[in-house]
């Protein structure tokens, strides 16, 4: 059974990082970061069988592609908080000589990241490889995955997905971060795509919805549900419903905090409303 | 002079389908991926062979690319299977991401590049692919000359880590180098020694570089003769060393002057040893439909116009 104690306030502290690495350097999109908090948080600390000490094949592990690389605050905090490296490196995010560049990539070295993502669309593709390779090996691992809902825009997202059903790649459980907003503004407004879950569907993957994606025991029970139905002919797509800006009031909802850092003050209120739970970096 | 032996014509996508085929024999982590052009690949010997590692991927060039930088992860050296134009311009963000930024271990091997892809036209007839890839990071270049060359470098870029592009062509042409012979990544080959003039050649050019230097070497004119199959990096010692000797130089390639070979080569000289060059190369356009003898011809690719720009450079000197 999840600790979701534990879980909740290893949430808090990831959002005080997020808000915290953003505002730093005056950059950075805090927006969808803070929407995935839970969703990440329960992924690495509950889901996944992995191993922080990082060897980029991850042979009888389970694997990780975060897609909608912009997101990078709460997958550093995640991976520095889970381990993979000092949590003291989150200070230097964004900043010369970083190895947590803007977008997060392999090309630095930093553990925990297997493929540098940002330019959207390519993940999935990426993904459905690793989950060929796997199976090569004879690894009976799952292949995970993270993406915007804006991001289905680009059309290399819809050859994975016909590629992947066709193909019957089932090791891969792919999360659509529904947050309904874009950089310039809501997804239906930008670009209406309709029924996503009968998308995937029509196109032969199973569908499992999660309504509360900022829920951490919602999160854990769908990404059971996606497992247990893994394995079985077909890819596994959850819809993962959350709030962009969640946990700080003044965010919430908005696609204005997409790619906008908080100035000192709203720094401050953000930091109120999400407690330190194991010490700031 | 030196003479080289044409021992039938044959092209170069059979040397690696041939070369691909037994890389399945030999390395079992070498799986391949193509996009609805198996037979035009010569892949087919491969995918019979080892269907769980062969990915047919359709009509998805994006797709493949981003499948191929994920099979790495887990210790597979994918193969990627396309048309020049399909491998490089339409995926390039693809390439530039996954692959080369994510240091991911890709061959991304290229059929059909260059004019003599004949009657299809310049919608797949692309001649700016050498210098999209060569301006990535860590991307390796080849472009290699006949059947065996492309078979051997195949099997040599399996054993180098890092990204390469590996550039061959549809038509049969004339097969001279070595059988079986070794392939070294960055290291240009000497294929005549002389003292007027060099002339350094890629792909399907090669062969037509040896046979201005016959028809120079008849003329009085002694032409070295270098095979640049490998773009990047590229064999800078051997190029100085060359125009240090005879003080003029030609390049000859299948592509854009803009971006390509004779680029690479203008920078290595003006840097260290400015020297008259000319440029056997298209001329900043597109193909169009015709043969690959009528298109090389028109476009100025072959032996003549070889002779004509060593003729005028030696003039420059």
């Amino acid at each position: 059974m999840a600790d979701i104690q534990h879980l909740t306030n290893l949430v808090s502290q990831v959002r005080r990082d997020i808000v915290r690495q953003v505002h730093a350097v005056n950059s950075g999109h805090p927006g969808g970061s803070l929407g995935c908090a839970e969703f990440l948080v329960a992924l690495y600390n509950e889901i996944m069988v992995h191993d922080p000490s990082f060897n980029m094949d991850g042979k009888n592990e389970d694997l990780f592609f975060l897609s909608n690389g912009h997101i990078s605050p709460v997958f550093y905090s995640v991976l520095a908080r889970a381990g993979y490296f000092p949590v003291s490196e989150l200070s230097t995010f964004r900043k010369l000589n970083t190895r947590l560049q803007g977008h997060p990539t392999t090309h630095e070295g930093l553990p925990g990241v297997r493929i540098a993502s940002g330019s959207l669309g390519q993940g999935l593709s990426v993904a459905v490889g690793a989950a060929q390779a796997k199976k090569l090996n004879g690894d009976d691992k799952t292949i995970f995955t993270l993406h915007g809902d804006g991001e289905l825009q680009e059309g290399q997202n819809w050859e994975a997905i016909m590629y992947a059903a066709a193909k019957k790649v089932d090791n891969l459980i792919a999360t659509i971060d529904v947050n309904g907003q874009q950089i310039d503004g809501s997804t239906d407004h930008v670009l209406d795509m309709g029924s996503l879950k009968g998308k995937f569907e029509a196109f032969g993957w199973k569908v499992v919805t999660i309504e509360k994606g900022n829920d951490l025991a919602s999160i854990i029970a769908g990404m059971q549900e996606a497992i247990s139905l893994s394995r079985k002919q077909t890819p596994i797509c959850i819809l993962l419903h959350t709030e962009m800006g969640n946990g700080v009031d003044f965010m919430m909802g908005s696609h204005k905090w997409h790619g906008v850092a908080p100035n000192d003050e709203q720094l401050e209120a953000a930091l109120a409303q999400n407690p330190s739970t194991l010490a700031d970096y | 002079m030196k003479t080289y032996t044409n021992t039938g014509n044959k092209d170069t996508r059979s040397g690696f389908g041939d070369g691909l085929t037994e890389l399945g024999q030999k390395n079992p982590n070498v799986v391949a991926l193509c996009a609805d052009l198996t037979g035009s690949l010569k892949m087919n010997e491969f995918e019979k062979n080892h269907p769980e590692r062969f990915f047919q991927v359709g009509i998805a060039e994006a797709n493949m690319m981003g499948m191929a930088a994920g099979l790495t992860i887990g210790g597979k050296i994918p193969f990627t299977g396309t048309f020049a134009n399909f491998s490089t311009g339409r995926v390039y963000d693809q390439i530039r991401q996954s692959i080369a930024y994510s240091d991911k271990n890709v061959k991304i091997c290229a059929s059909h590049a260059g004019l003599t892809l004949g009657e299809d036209g310049a919608t797949h007839q692309i001649l700016e692919d050498i210098g999209l890839m060569k301006m990535l990071p860590g991307m390796t270049v080849i472009n290699t000359c006949d059947y065996n060359q492309t078979k051997a470098a195949t099997l040599a870029i399996a054993d180098h880590h890092g990204p390469v592009y590996l550039r061959f062509g549809r038509p049969k042409v004339a097969n001279f180098t070595p059988e079986n012979g070794e392939f070294h990544i960055g290291k240009a080959v000497m294929l005549q020694e002389g003292t007027d003039v060099t002339l350094v050649a890629t792909g399907h050019l090669v062969w037509e570089a040896l046979e201005a230097a016959k028809t120079l070497n008849e003329q009085g004119i002694s032409a070295e003769v270098i095979n640049i199959h490998t773009i990047k990096p590229l064999d800078e010692d051997a190029i100085i060393k060359s125009i240090q000797k005879t003080g003029c130089i030609v390049t000859a390639e299948e592509h854009n002057y803009l971006g390509g070979l004779g680029e690479s080569v203008a920078r290595t000289l003006a840097q260290h040893n400015p020297t008259p060059q000319e440029f056997v190369a298209t001329q900043d356009t597109f193909g169009e439909s015709g043969t690959p003898e009528e298109l090389l011809e028109k476009y100025g690719l072959n032996a003549t116009s070889i002779v004509e720009k060593a003729l005028k450079v030696i003039g420059r000197k």
